[in-house]
C-alpha cells in the first residue's frame, strides 16, 4: 500500500462538495439524503430495492476520462459507496430558472404521476434514459423502468413520457464539457487514490482500490463481510438489522472489474455488476443476454455483480445454474494463493460454499459455447420482470445426426443448491432426440430433484415446470416453427 | 333546485372549468420532489419515532410479556403496551368493539402488533422491538374460510339477499351447473407506507399529520383512544402517496399509537411503518370462496342462480359487513338472473382483518358471475359474448336486479355494439381459432367483459359531503372539502367545478389540505363518490357566494340581479360596468359582503332497507366494457395480455385526463389482482408474501403492447350528478376480468373448447399450468 488510508467519504452531491468523517458507514444513502441532508424528495417505498422509489442517479468516472451514469437504489446503498462519485437526485434536475427538466416536462404533461410518490424514481430512471441519448423502443423504455413500481396510473402515461423526453445526444458539447468538468471535480476529489478506512462504533469500512489490498484485507479480517453490490447485503441491514464488522467493499476494485474474452474464454471479475458484464454474456449466447435482462431491475443490474451472485451461495440465483450449463469456472484468491475450480463444486449445500474464511471469489470463467452446442436458459416466475425465480432450467445441448452427442442440464431453484440433473442427462446421452426419449428424460428429471414449495411455487409446478421446459428445449431445437417464448427477442412478434 | 346545464366543451377564454383535460394540481410538485408526503414535513425538534412488535403465532394467549430489554435498548423513550391506553382499547370503524389498538392478552394474528416502542430514532426504535420476550399459550388457528364456515365463526351475521324462489327456478331450468370458485385477495402496494406524525398540543390535545383516507373516523377514534372529545384532536391530510381503500380505516392504529405516545411524552411522534411490517400488520382485499349452482335454457339464459359467498375477514368486522354486502349488490353484474338466492357468510379467522379495497367486494361479486357466464358458453357451445347478451337486463323488462332495484340508466347494449366494433371482436375470435388450431405450444384467448357498478355508499347516512370556500378580499380563493387527494385528482376536480362556477382561471384557486378543523364529520374518500360528493358541496358553496356577489353587484351598481354575469375572468354588470372577479370582490369586502360560505351535499333518491335486502342503493350505475387478448405457454403457465381495447362511460367527463388515468390505472390495478398478485401465508398463519420481492404487482412490461381507451362519446349521466359526471374510481377495476376470462379462453382452446377449464384467481403461471394440464387430461380421457 503506497498511499495512507482516509477516513472521511468524499463525493459530490449535485454540484457541491461533501467530505463526511464519523458517520456511520452502515447508514444508506436514502437516509442520509433523507434525514441528514433532509433532501426529502428521494423516498423510501420498500427499504429492499425492489420499488424504486429511491432510484438515484450516480456519476462516476468512466476510466476514459469522461463520465459514467448509472441509476441505484440509494436504500440499500452504504454511503461510503458514493466515495468519489457524483449522486444526482430529483432535486437537481430543476433548472437554476425554475423550469422543469424535459423529463420532468413530459412527466407532467402525459400526466405520469398520480400520487406522486414512486414520481421521483421514475424521474431519475428517465433521467438515465435521456442521459443515455433518450429511446422510443417499447422494450428498452421497460427495461429501463422495470425497477420502478407504479400503483397508480399502470403506467401508460409513464412510457408516453419516456418516449417523448428524447434524450441529450453524446456529442452534446455543452453536455460533454459539464461530464469532464465533473470528472475533473472528482478526480481531484479523491486524488489521494487512498482507500477508505473507516472506524465507527457502529461498525469498520473498507474499501480497498487494488485485488493484493483486498487479499490482504480479507486475511487480516477473515470474518469480514465482503460487500459488493450491496442487493442482497444491504437488506441484512435494512431488513433484518444486523450490523456488520467489518465491511469490506470490492467495488472500487479497479482490477476486479475486468470483462474480457482470454481467447475463448470469458473472463468476468468479481466487481463486474450485470451491466457491465451484460453485452459479453449475451455475445457468448443469446439466451445469456436475455436472463440477465430479466435478472433483477436495471438499478440492481447497475449495482449487483456476477461474482456476488455466485458467491452468496443462493439456491435461487439466475446465474449459476446458467454458468454451470456452460461448464464455467471460478477462481478463487486467498492472500497470493489462487485454485481454480468447476463452479458446480462451488455449492456444497444450502448456505454452504467451497470458500474458506479470508478466501474470496476473484473472478468466474465462462467458456464460449462450441459451435454446435446450443445453449437454453429458461427462467420461471411470477412476473417477467424483475421478479424472483421459481424454477430456472439451464441446458447447453450437442446434437450429431439427431443423437444427443453431450448435454449438461442444471437446474436453480429445485434443490437446496443449483444443481445439474444427472439423471436426466445419463438418460439421453449418447441417444437420439426424440420424444420417447424425451420421455424417459422428463421421467428421470422428476427423479433427479425433490423441490420444495413456497409462496413461489410449489413442489408439483416446480417438477412439471422443469419437466416441461425439457420439452420446450426439444420443441426449440427440433421444430423451429412452433413458437415457445412469450417475451424475449425470440418472441413472437408477430403475434 | 340546481339547474345543471350539459357541459359539452370546456368553456372558452377559461384556463379552469369543467370538461378540460386539466392537469394534476400536483403534477410539477410530484416530479421535483417538492410535493410534501407526511414523512417528508419538518419533524419538530423532539420528535420521537415508534416501531410496533408483532406476535409469533396466529392465535393465543400472552402468558409473559418481558419488555425489559426493550426499555434498556439505546435510545428508547417509552413502551406502550395495552396498559398504557388512556381511554377506550378500540379502533373498529363500525363500533364493533372487536379491533383493540393493542391486545390486552389475546392475540389474534401472526404478527399482530402486541407493544409499541418510541425512541429518538427510527432505527433504534426497531432494533428495540425485536427485543422483547412473550410467551403464549397457543390456541388452535384457525387460517382458511373452510375451517371458519364448518365452526360457523363469523365477525358479522350471515345475511340473505333473495328475489323470486331460486330453488324452484333450479328444479325446472333446462340445464343446471353448479361449481365453487377461489378468488384471492390483494395486498393495497400503495407506494407510501402507513405514516402519521403527531404534534402534542395544549391541554392535552393533538394535532395529526395522517396518511389517511377518513380524517374524520381517525379524529373520532383517536378521541375515543385518549378519552377526549372528538375537538381535541385534528387531523390533518394533504395527500397520501396512494390509497385504494388500504388508509380508509388501517390508519388508525398507529395515529393512535404516536397520539398516545405524543401526549404521554410531550414530545410529537411518528409513525411510519417499515413496508413488511405494513404488509403484515395491515388488511387487504377479501379473498372469497363462490359456491354457486346456476340453471340456464338451451340459449344460455340464466333463470334460476343459488349462490353462496364465504368472505374471508380476518380477525375482526372492520368494514367486512359492507364490503361482504357490496359483492351480493354485484353478483348480477350486468345481466338478469331470473330467480335467485345470494347468501353471505363473513367467516373470522386468524389472519390479519381484511379491509377495503378499490370496489370494496364489487370486484368479486363480478368475478364470479362473469366465470359462470363464460362456463354456460361453453357448456351450450357458444360465444360467450352472445351469451352476455342475452343475459343482460332489458330496458323495459328483465330489469330489476336481485335486491329489487330498477335498472333506469343501463347503456350496456349500446357500448356492447360499439366496442364489438371498435375492437374487431368477432373477426379475431376467428384468427385466434385459427391460430390456435397450428400452434402448439402458445394458445390465444379473447374476452369481453361488461362493468355495471353501483355509485354510493350502500350505508345511507354516508352519502353526505361538506365544503369550506373563502374568498379573500385579493379575489384569491381557497378551497376546502373533506375528500382526500391519494392520487386520483380529487383536488383538480373540486377546484375545477369552483372554477367554473366563478369563471375564474384554476391558478386563482388554492387547493388546501383536508383538515378535520375545516370541515366537520366527513366520510371517507371512498365508494369512488370522492369527485360526486365534493364536487357537489364545493358547487353549492361557490353558488353561495356567487349569489352573494351577485347581490350586492346588483345593488352596487342599481341593476337587476338576473344582469349579473360572470363571464371567464371577468363580471358584467348589465352595461354599466365590466370589471374583473378581484375588483369585484374588492368592493364587495368594502360592502361589508361575508366572502366566506360553506357547502354541503346528501345524495338525493337513495334509500335502502338491509332487513328485506330492497330498495335504491345507488344513485346511478357506472358501465364500462373491456375486449382483452392474452397468449399463454402451455408447457409453463405463462401468460402475456397482448391487446386491451376499453370502452368507459365516465358520463360527461369533469377531467378527461384524469378520467383515463384513473381508467388506466385501476384496468392494471385489477390485472395484477387476477393474475400476478398472489397472497401466500404458511402453515402457521404467517404472510410469507410481504414485500415486492415476493409480492408482484404489475410492471413496466405488463403494460400490454396494444392499448386502446375511450372514454364512451355519449356518455351522460342521467340522474343530476355533478356537471352530469360519473364516478370513476373503483368501476374499472372490474373491466380487468376481461383478462381472466382471456386467460381461461386460451385454455379452453387446449381442449378445443369442449372441456371447461377451472380457474381461480391469481391466474398464476402456476394456476394456468394447473388448468391447462385438467383440460388436457380431461380431453385425452374423452371430454365430459
Amino acid at each position: 500500500m503506497t498511499t495512507a488510508p482516509r477516513d472521511d467519504i468524499r463525493f459530490l452531491l449535485g454540484d457541491e462538495e461533501r467530505r463526511l468523517r464519523g458517520i456511520d458507514p452502515q447508514m444508506t444513502v436514502l437516509n442520509y439524503l433523507r434525514l441528514q441532508e433532509r433532501k426529502c424528495g428521494t423516498k423510501e417505498g420498500c427499504a429492499e430495492g425492489d420499488c424504486g422509489a429511491c432510484t438515484v442517479v450516480l456519476g462516476e468516472a468512466d476510466g476514459k476520462g469522461g463520465l459514467h451514469y448509472r441509476t441505484v437504489n440509494a436504500c440499500i446503498q452504504f454511503l461510503p459507496t458514493l466515495d468519489g462519485k457524483q449522486v444526482l437526485t430529483v432535486e437537481h434536475l430543476k433548472s437554476p430558472d425554475g423550469s422543469l427538466h424535459p423529463v420532468q416536462q413530459a412527466m407532467v404533461d402525459t400526466h405520469g404521476s398520480q400520487c406522486g410518490f414512486c414520481t421521483p424514481g421514475f424521474v431519475m430512471s428517465l433521467y438515465q434514459m435521456w442521459l443515455d441519448g433518450g429511446t422510443d423502443d417499447r422494450g428498452a423504455i421497460n427495461d429501463a423502468l422495470a425497477g420502478n413500481l407504479c400503483r397508480c396510473t399502470g403506467y401508460g402515461p409513464i412510457i408516453e413520457a419516456a418516449r417523448k423526453a428524447g434524450g441529450i445526444a453524446a456529442s452534446d458539447p455543452v453536455e460533454h464539457h459539464r461530464r469532464m468538468a465533473i470528472a475533473d471535480r472528482l478526480a481531484r476529489l479523491t486524488s489521494d487514490k487512498a482507500m477508505l478506512a473507516i472506524e465507527h462504533p457502529a461498525g469498520r469500512f473498507f474499501t480497498p482500490k487494488t485485488a493484493d489490498q483486498l487479499a490482504q484485507l480479507l486475511v487480516t479480517h477473515p470474518d469480514a463481510t465482503v460487500l459488493a453490490g450491496g442487493t442482497d447485503v444491504g437488506l441484512w441491514v435494512t431488513k433484518h438489522l444486523r450490523r456488520l464488522d467489518p465491511v469490506i467493499y470490492l467495488g472500487d476494485v479497479a482490477d476486479l472489474k475486468t470483462v474480457a474474452m482470454v481467447g475463448d474464454d470469458l473472463h468476468i471479475g468479481a466487481g463486474a455488476t450485470y451491466s457491465a458484464a451484460h453485452d459479453a454474456l449475451g455475445h457468448l449466447s443469446p439466451d445469456l443476454g436475455e436472463l440477465v435482462r430479466r435478472i433483477g431491475s436495471r438499478q440492481i443490474r447497475n449495482a449487483g455483480t456476477v461474482g456476488g451472485n455466485i458467491a452468496n451461495g443462493s439456491p435461487i440465483g439466475d446465474m449459476p445454474p446458467a454458468l454451470i450449463a456452460l461448464g464455467a469456472r471460478l477462481v478463487l484468491r486467498m492472500g497470493d494463493v489462487r485454485r481454480e475450480i468447476p463452479l458446480q463444486d462451488f455449492f456444497i449445500a444450502y448456505g454452504k460454499q467451497d470458500r474458506a474464511k479470508g478466501e474470496f471469489v476473484e473472478k468466474v470463467i465462462v467458456p464460449k459455447p462450441a459451435n454446435a452446442t446450443q445453449f437454453r436458459a429458461y427462467k420461471i416466475s411470477k412476473r417477467f420482470d424483475q421478479d424472483i425465480t421459481a424454477v430456472l432450467g439451464a441446458f447447453a445441448i450437442t446434437l450429431e445426426n439427431g443423437v444427443v452427442a453431450d448435454l449438461r442440464v442444471t437446474f436453480g431453484g429445485m434443490a437446496a443448491t443449483p444443481m445439474r440433473a444427472r439423471q436426466c442427462e445419463d438418460a439421453l446421452r449418447g441417444k437420439p432426440w426424440n420424444t420417447a426419449n424425451l420421455e424417459a428424460a422428463r421421467q428421470a428429471l422428476a427423479r433427479d430433484f425433490t423441490p420444495m414449495s413456497d409462496m413461489r411455487a410449489s413442489k408439483e409446478y416446480r417438477t412439471l415446470v422443469a419437466q416441461n421446459l425439457l420439452t420446450r428445449l426439444y420443441f426449440e431445437t427440433t421444430s423451429p416453427g412452433v413458437a415457445t417464448r412469450l417475451v424475449g427477442a425470440e418472441a413472437m412478434a408477430h403475434a | 333546485m340546481l339547474e345543471t346545464p350539459d357541459i359539452l366543451m370546456p368553456t372558452p377564454g377559461l384556463s379552469g372549468g369543467v370538461g378540460r383535460a386539466s392537469k394534476h394540481d400536483s403534477g410539477p410538485k410530484h416530479v421535483t420532489g417538492e410535493a410534501v408526503y407526511v414523512d417528508d414535513i419538518n419533524e419538530p425538534l423532539g420528535t420521537l419515532h415508534l416501531a410496533p412488535g408483532g406476535a409469533t403465532i396466529a392465535h393465543g394467549r400472552i402468558t409473559k410479556m418481558d419488555l425489559s430489554k426493550v426499555r434498556s435498548a439505546p435510545g428508547v423513550v417509552c413502551v406502550l403496551t395495552a396498559d398504557d391506553i388512556p381511554g377506550v382499547n378500540d379502533i373498529s370503524p363500525a363500533h364493533t368493539h372487536d379491533e383493540p389498538v393493542l391486545p390486552d392478552g389475546l392475540v389474534q394474528f401472526y404478527g399482530q402488533p402486541v407493544f409499541c416502542v418510541a425512541a429518538e430514532t427510527r432505527e433504534q426504535a426497531r432494533a428495540a422491538a425485536r427485543l422483547a420476550v412473550i410467551d403464549y399459550d397457543e390456541l388452535p388457528a384457525i387460517l382458511s374460510i373452510d375451517e371458519a364456515l364448518a365452526q360457523q365463526l363469523y365477525v358479522a351475521p350471515p345475511h340473505v339477499m333473495r328475489r323470486g324462489d331460486a330453488t324452484l327456478a333450479l328444479s325446472r331450468a333446462p340445464r343446471r351447473r353448479a361449481g365453487r370458485m377461489h378468488i384471492g385477495g390483494q395486498d393495497h402496494f400503495y407506494l407510501e407506507g402507513q405514516v402519521s406524525l403527531v404534534v402534542p398540543m395544549e391541554d392535552g390535545d393533538v394535532f395529526i399529520h395522517c396518511s389517511t383516507q377518513h380524517p374524520s373516523e381517525v379524529q373520532h377514534n383517536i378521541a375515543n383512544v385518549l378519552g377526549r372529545p372528538a375537538n381535541a384532536v385534528t387531523v390533518e391530510v394533504r395527500r397520501m402517496g396512494g390509497g385504494f381503500g388500504g388508509k380508509e380505516t388501517q390508519a388508525m392504529q398507529w395515529a393512535a399509537l404516536a397520539a398516545i405516545v405524543a401526549v404521554k411524552t410531550g414530545r410529537p411522534a411518528k409513525f411510519r411503518l417499515d413496508r413488511d411490517d405494513d404488509m403484515i400488520m395491515t388488511g387487504k382485499r377479501h379473498d372469497f370462496i363462490v359456491d354457486y349452482d346456476v340453471g340456464f335454457d338451451d340459449d344460455g339464459r340464466i333463470c334460476g342462480l343459488d349462490l353462496q359467498y364465504a368472505a374471508n375477514c380476518g380477525f375482526s368486522a372492520d368494514l367486512s359487513a359492507a364490503i361482504a354486502d357490496r359483492a351480493m349488490f354485484h353478483t348480477d353484474n350486468a345481466y338478469y338472473l331470473g330467480d335467485v338466492t345470494v347468501r353471505s357468510y363473513r367467516c373470522k379467522t386468524n389472519l390479519v382483518s381484511n379491509t377495503a379495497f378499490r370496489g370494496f367486494g364489487g370486484p368479486q361479486g363480478m368475478m364470479a358471475i362473469e366465470r359462470i357466464i363464460d362456463e354456460i358458453a361453453l357448456t351450450i357451445g357458444a360465444d360467450p359474448l352472445d351469451v352476455r347478451i342475452r343475459n343482460f337486463y332489458g330496458k323495459t323488462d328483465r330489469n330489476i336486479t336481485p335486491y329489487h332495484m330498477v335498472v333506469e340508466d343501463n347503456v350496456l347494449p349500446e357500448l356492447t355494439n360499439d366496442i364489438v366494433k371498435s375492437s374487431d371482436y368477432r373477426q379475431r375470435r376467428a384468427d385466434i381459432a385459427a391460430f390456435n388450431a397450428t400452434s402448439p405450444v402458445l394458445k390465444r384467448g379473447i374476452a369481453i367483459t361488461p362493468v355495471k357498478f353501483g355509485i354510493s355508499f350502500t350505508t345511507t347516512f354516508l352519502n353526505q359531503a361538506g365544503a369550506l370556500i373563502h374568498i379573500y378580499s385579493d379575489g384569491s380563493v381557497h378551497l376546502n372539502h373533506g375528500g382526500t387527494e391519494m392520487g386520483q385528482g380529487l383536488f383538480v376536480k373540486v377546484a375545477q367545478v369552483v372554477a367554473e362556477e366563478f369563471q375564474i382561471d384554476l391558478d386563482l384557486i388554492k387547493i388546501t389540505a383536508t383538515n378535520t378543523g375545516k370541515v366537520p364529520n366527513t366520510s371517507a374518500t371512498a365508494a369512488s363518490s370522492g369527485a360526486d360528493m365534493n364536487g357537489m358541496a364545493a358547487r353549492n358553496a361557490a353558488i353561495i357566494l356567487k349569489n352573494r356577489l351577485i347581490d350586492f353587484a346588483a345593488g352596487h351598481y342599481g341593476v337587476a340581479t338576473d344582469d349579473v354575469r360572470f363571464v371567464p375572468g371577468r363580471v358584467q354588470i348589465g352595461d354599466v360596468a365590466d370589471i374583473g372577479f378581484a375588483e369585484l370582490v374588492k368592493l364587495a369586502y368594502l360592502g361589508r359582503v361575508s366572502l366566506s360560505a360553506t357547502g354541503f351535499y346528501a345524495t338525493p333518491k337513495i334509500h335502502y332497507d338491509r332487513e328485506t335486502a330492497s330498495g335504491r342503493p345507488f344513485y346511478y350505475f357506472a358501465y364500462g366494457m373491456a375486449c382483452s387478448e392474452v397468449m399463454i405457454d402451455t408447457l409453463t403457465g405463462e401468460n402475456k395480455v397482448t391487446r386491451v381495447d376499453i370502452l368507459h362511460d365516465v358520463g360527461r367527463s369533469l377531467n378527461p385526463a384524469i378520467d383515463r388515468g384513473q381508467i388506466e390505472g385501476g384496468f392494471i390495478q385489477g390485472m395484477g389482482w387476477l393474475a400476478s398478485e398472489e397472497l401466500y401465508w404458511d402453515d402457521a398463519g404467517r404472510l410469507r408474501t410481504h414485500a415486492p420481492s415476493t409480492y408482484k404487482i404489475p410492471a413496466c412490461s405488463d403494460y400490454p403492447q396494444d392499448f386502446r381507451l375511450a372514454l364512451w362519446s355519449a356518455g351522460r349521466n342521467v340522474e343530476d350528478s355533478i356537471h352530469r359526471s360519473k364516478a370513476v374510481g373503483e368501476p374499472p377495476l372490474m373491466l380487468a376480468i376481461s383478462v381472466h376470462r382471456a386467460i381461461a379462453d386460451a385454455i379452453a382452446a387446449v381442449g378445443d373448447h369442449k372441456i371447461i377449464p377451472v380457474l381461480d384467481t391469481p391466474a398464476t403461471p402456476e394456476a394456468i399450468l394447473r388448468a391447462v394440464s385438467r383440460v388436457a387430461a380431461e380431453t385425452a380421457g374423452g371430454g365430459r
